[in-house]
């Protein structure tokens, strides 16, 4: 995927964090701006118009989820959270208020420029595609066939509807409630053991060997993706 | 041979004399109006003269002018006014003075006693108090005040004073100033009416004054001091040494009674013991014919030891049943070679028939000296009103019973009149007189005498079936058995009393004895302390408080929840107990000081130091308690004191231990610190400085291999500060669990994927059970668990062997072990290897903090779930830990 031109906005009130993301991003093609602050990196969302931004949750003035929400409310940007170890409530937050995805400092470089381009692969992706591919998984959206290495794999309607899901949300981080939401209902936002059970049950038809699974991959405490 | 050794007893008193203390100067007089107060004027006039700060707590003045006179210039302490039935009085205003803490206090009168509501009960005690404050008293004391000196005083004016204080206040005095002058002169100040005695009538003033008194009281007074001249000299000579005849160590013991005739022996043996300067033991001997004892005469008793200990003697009491013999067994332990005796006043028939004390220690007595004192007044008759209620048991039984028995045994001897014959008829009817008398006492045994000598009379005696006596010889046989019955009868109830006597004083040997036992076993305070107050309550009847301090020095009431109700306890009550607190001295009703308190209060002591107060309201009216309850008391209080101070001091030690421990951890993570991050960063900050510097020198090869090494020491780094958090997380208690439904293959599978590279080079075996149920946990902290848990089998294993993984459900937990191959864990380090900052000694190459296992142990056990490790046959060792499985309602899986 051609990154030239592409936009980034780091905002980070780490000097170090914005010096080793310009750097690392820069190399890669990106283009690269930077903001020290929340506020600022309010105004430079709007001035700068980029087309990804990496926002840091620990702000000096505005709490990461407000800027996420501020944002939201006129663009739908991709916003990819840092935050520390431990904090899932916030990545969480974070993530149902409209963040796509996030990276666990300290974090690994191709992590991120991974997720980077997840994120941005949503735009390019049009809303009507006919099918979904991941690695040796396809699934076909157009006839609900799920097909694993060209072979058809049979999920029942639940499964399919939780793979749909997040094979459409192309390899970002859902959520526990926002995929027991879309596959069960508003009802259902608390009943993760549903999920559990569910994604177990994937795992076991669609992965090679369950116990190392390669496309269901488990964000602990957080949610799921698929790649 | 004069030997120059030092007497150790002198040289104890001459140190205990150099105490910072006050020093008390006492002005002595024969009587009222030799001049004492002026004296003691004079001399602080000096002293004032010198620069003394010499204050004026108290001043008679009699408003004699030339006294008053030397009163201006001094400064005097407003006196305290105090309300008495009705009137006002003025005392001494001890508070004040003590705060205004002069060099010198003139205290007046120091046999004075003060109103109900000061502090102490005497001056003399006021004066002690402020002695103990290190201030230096003035005072005025007439001869006829000195305790031991009491009853020669009144032999000689034929006045009894009432007001007393204690040798030993002279004995530890400074200095006694005599104030003398000639006896023509007293009796000449006393017509010119210069001399004034408070509430004495004219006529008592002129007898008292008598020439010949007055010469009598002058030549008690010079004796005293002469003699406490020569005493000083004595210890003086003694203490330093200085050759001198030794006295043969003498000892003293007198035998008092209840009777207050031992008031006067116990002067006596005062005056002698003084006079040999010996120690002197007072004695009491219990004997059982004397029991048991009314009221008042317990009330004698315990002021006759009192005043025998106030003197200074040890007080004994001891049980037995021959007073020479007890008096005799404790000379010989103790060496006793004087023993004074008073000579009762019994008629010759009475010492006949009981044996005289005197006599028999005289007798038996073998090389002690024996003294034996004239009484002056007729021994008291107390009422025989037993101290000791034992309900009359005496109900009709007794009296059917007898009846019974004598109509049965009538007929018994009707029937065998002719073999027995009258002599064994009349012996057997003597069995119901001894069986009434041992088992009712004399009245039913008296009945029984009465009632079988009428049947007998009736049915045996011609002429039969009719009360009369033809022979009077039978009147012998009534009279007999009447004796029989009485004697028996009274030996009997006797008995009775006794047993039920000893078996009280063994029921409160018994408790503490049981108290000192439970105490030893108990080791919270709390509920020490309720089992004191218990025992307590069991042997004395009354209300009983514990006070301990709390941590501002407060006293307030433990345990903290008695569920108690106490009537007496209150500000004023409390007030008391904290002055006891304070002082260390016993105080409160029964006692001499802060009479006017409802409860008696005993200051817990141990070590010197007081650490609470026992309180006590005995419950019997206004009975003040008898020594030997005070004893048993005091005994409590200690055994509990010490009981307390032990607790303090182990919780202290617990404390210290906590600390100490803590110091440790403290000292392990600096270390931990230290090491595990300056090894890494040691690492990378070389290999960032390498590449920086030596840009060209390095090709791709060995620049890769820097920057890896770079990596590493960051990824070990950001292991060990996560570990700290983790750690200080779960030490903080602010863990807080994330629960939710977990799949524990899902979170193996993160954790192995967490693990990366070096995980994956191995041998990975994983074994699980088929449809193993979700979990209630927090996924992260169950996953680190399992990193955790990894790495060490990564650590502790050879590079090419293999691990494995096995997860099943044991009943309600699911089991997970993780094995490695390695050298097996000693034994005795299995548990401790779940300790903060252990590292296993065998190898010591290994790296790691130490916490790992540790925050294992702490998230497993916040689940309710148990760790361990294990070796197992052949080279291998696993960790196992258990989650427990939750008891949900399994429809709602069943989707």
């Amino acid at each position: 995927m051609e990154s030239k031109g592409v936009r980034i906005l780091v905002v980070d009130d780490e000097i170090q964090i914005r010096r080793l993301l310009k750097v690392a991003l820069t190399a890669y093609g990106y283009e690269v701006g930077e903001a020290e602050c929340g506020q600022e990196g309010l105004n430079k969302a709007a001035l700068f118009k980029p087309d990804l931004i990496i926002l840091d949750l620990s702000l000096p003035d505005l709490e990461g989820l407000e800027v996420v929400q501020r944002i939201r409310e006129w663009s739908q940007v991709p916003i990819i959270i840092l935050s520390a170890r431990e904090h899932e409530e916030d990545k969480i937050a974070n993530l149902d208020a409209g963040a796509d995805d996030y990276v666990t400092k300290p974090f690994n470089m191709g992590e991120l420029l991974a997720r980077i381009r997840t994120a941005l692969r949503h735009i390019a992706v049009g809303k009507n595609e006919p099918a979904l591919e991941f690695g040796d998984l396809r699934i076909d959206l157009a006839h609900r066939l799920v097909l694993k290495v060209d072979q058809e794999v049979k999920l029942t309607h639940t499964e399919y509807d939780l793979l749909k899901m997040l094979a459409a949300n192309g390899g970002k981080v859902l959520t526990h409630r926002q995929l027991l939401r879309g596959v069960w209902g508003p009802d259902y936002e608390r009943e993760t053991h549903y999920l559990r059970v569910y994604i177990g049950q994937l795992r076991r038809k669609i992965e090679a060997d369950a116990t190392r699974p390669q496309h269901i991959i488990t964000e602990p405490g957080v949610g799921y993706r698929l790649v | 041979m004069e030997e120059k050794r030092l007497n150790p007893d002198a040289l104890l008193a001459s140190i205990k004399r150099e105490e910072p203390k006050g020093k008390l100067t006492i002005f002595l007089g024969a009587v009222a109006g030799v001049g004492k107060t002026y004296s003691m004027l004079q001399v602080a006039k000096e002293r004032l003269a010198e620069g003394t700060d010499v204050v004026i707590g108290w001043i008679e003045t009699h408003g004699r002018t030339e006294t008053e006179a030397l009163v201006q210039g001094l400064i005097k302490i407003p006196p305290r006014s105090l309300e008495y039935r009705g009137r006002t009085f003025q005392e001494m205003d001890l508070d004040a003075l003590i705060a205004r803490h002069p060099q010198v206090a003139l205290v007046d009168e120091l046999a004075h006693t003060n109103i109900p509501g000061s502090r102490h009960s005497r001056r003399y005690q006021d004066v002690e108090e402020l002695l103990t404050a290190g201030i230096d008293v003035y005072t005025t004391l007439n001869i006829q005040h000195v305790e031991s000196l009491n009853d020669i005083v009144a032999r000689i004016t034929e006045i009894t004073v009432h007001e007393t204080v204690p040798d030993r206040i002279l004995e530890e005095a400074f200095q006694i100033q005599l104030v003398d002058i000639p006896s023509e002169e007293l009796t000449q100040r006393l017509r010119e009416g210069k001399v004034y005695i408070v509430g004495q009538a004219e006529k008592a003033l002129k007898k008292f004054f008598r020439l010949g008194n007055i010469n009598a009281l002058r030549e008690l007074a010079l004796r005293y001091t002469a003699q406490r001249v020569d005493q000083q000299l004595s210890t003086y000579m003694q203490a330093h040494a200085i050759a001198g005849p030794w006295p043969v160590q003498e000892r003293v013991m007198v035998c008092i009674s209840a009777s207050p005739f031992s008031g006067q022996l116990i002067r006596a043996a005062r005056r002698l013991a003084t006079s040999l300067q010996a120690e002197w033991l007072a004695v009491y001997v219990e004997t059982p014919r004397r029991l048991p004892i009314s009221e008042e005469e317990k009330d004698f008793l315990v002021k006759n030891l009192r005043l025998a200990e106030e003197l200074g003697a040890e007080t004994m009491t001891v049980i037995g049943n021959d007073v020479a013999e007890e008096l005799l067994a404790i000379a010989k332990k103790r060496n006793v070679n004087q023993i004074l005796i008073g000579k009762p006043l019994h008629t010759k028939i009475w010492e006949w028939m009981h044996g005289s004390v005197a006599d028999k220690l005289i007798n038996k007595s073998e090389g002690i000296t024996i003294h034996v004192i004239p009484g002056r007044a007729k021994p008291m008759q107390f009422k025989q009103r037993p101290a000791v209620n034992i309900p009359k048991v005496y109900s009709f039984f007794p009296w059917v019973n007898i009846l019974l028995m004598e109509v049965f045994l009538t007929i018994l001897v009707k029937t065998f009149e002719s073999f027995l014959g009258p002599v064994n008829a009349v012996l057997i009817y003597l069995l119901p007189v001894l069986f009434s008398a041992l088992r009712w006492g004399v009245a039913p045994a008296v009945l029984s005498a009465v009632l079988g000598i009428i049947f007998f009379d009736f049915f045996f005696i011609p002429p039969t079936l009719s009360v009369t006596i033809a022979d009077l010889r039978y009147l012998i046989i009534f009279f007999i058995f009447l004796l029989v019955a009485l004697l028996m009868g009274t030996v009997a109830s006797r008995l009775h009393l006794q047993i039920s006597y000893a078996r009280r004083r063994e029921i409160s040997m018994i408790s503490l004895y049981g108290l000192s036992k439970e105490m030893a076993a108990l080791d919270e305070l709390d509920s020490l302390l309720q089992t004191v107050l218990q025992k307590i309550r069991q042997t004395i009847e009354g209300e009983v408080v514990l006070l301990l301090p709390d941590e501002g020095g407060k006293l307030e009431i433990r345990p903290k929840n008695s569920n108690q109700s106490l009537t007496f306890f209150d500000e004023n009550e409390r007030a008391v107990a904290t002055w006891v607190l304070e002082r260390g001295q016993v105080a409160g009703h029964g006692t001499d000081t802060l009479v006017g308190a409802a409860g008696l209060y005993i200051p817990l002591k141990a070590e010197q130091k007081t650490i609470g107060v026992l309180g006590i309201k005995p419950l019997k009216g206004q009975g003040n308690l008898q020594s030997q309850e005070k004893n048993l008391l005091e005994a409590f209080a200690s055994l509990a004191a010490m009981a307390v101070n032990r607790i303090k001091l182990s919780e202290q030690a617990q404390q210290a231990q906590l600390l100490t421990e803590s110091e440790r951890l403290h000292t392990a993570l600096f270390n931990s610190l230290s090491h595990d991050l300056r090894t890494p960063l040691a690492s990378i900050i070389g290999a960032v400085s390498g590449l920086l510097e030596g840009e060209d020198i390095y090709n791709a090869e060995a620049r890769r291999e820097l920057l890896q090494n770079i990596q590493q020491g960051a990824l070990r780094m950001n292991v060990l500060v996560n570990n700290l958090l983790d750690m200080a997380r779960l030490e903080s208690g602010r863990l807080q669990l994330n629960r939710e439904w977990c799949d524990l293959q899902d979170i193996l599978g993160v954790a192995i994927q967490r693990m990366g590279e070096p995980l994956k080079k191995r041998e990975l075996q994983i074994e699980t059970e088929i449809d193993l149920p979700l979990i209630k946990a927090d996924f992260v902290l169950i996953e680190q668990v399992l990193i955790n848990l990894l790495e060490n089998a990564l650590k502790y294993s050879q590079q090419k062997s293999s691990l494995q993984i096995a997860i099943r459900r044991k009943n309600n937990y699911l089991e997970i072990k993780v094995t490695n191959e390695g050298e097996a864990i000693p034994e005795e380090d299995l548990a401790h290897i779940f300790e903060k900052f252990y590292r296993s000694h065998i190898n010591k190459k290994i790296t790691g903090s130490g916490l790992g296992l540790a925050i294992c142990k702490g998230i497993i056990e916040a689940h309710q779930g148990r760790i361990w490790a294990v070796n197992q046959p052949i080279g291998k060792v696993s960790v196992i830990f258990t989650l427990p499985i939750e008891k949900k309602n399994l429809k709602a899986w069943n989707v």
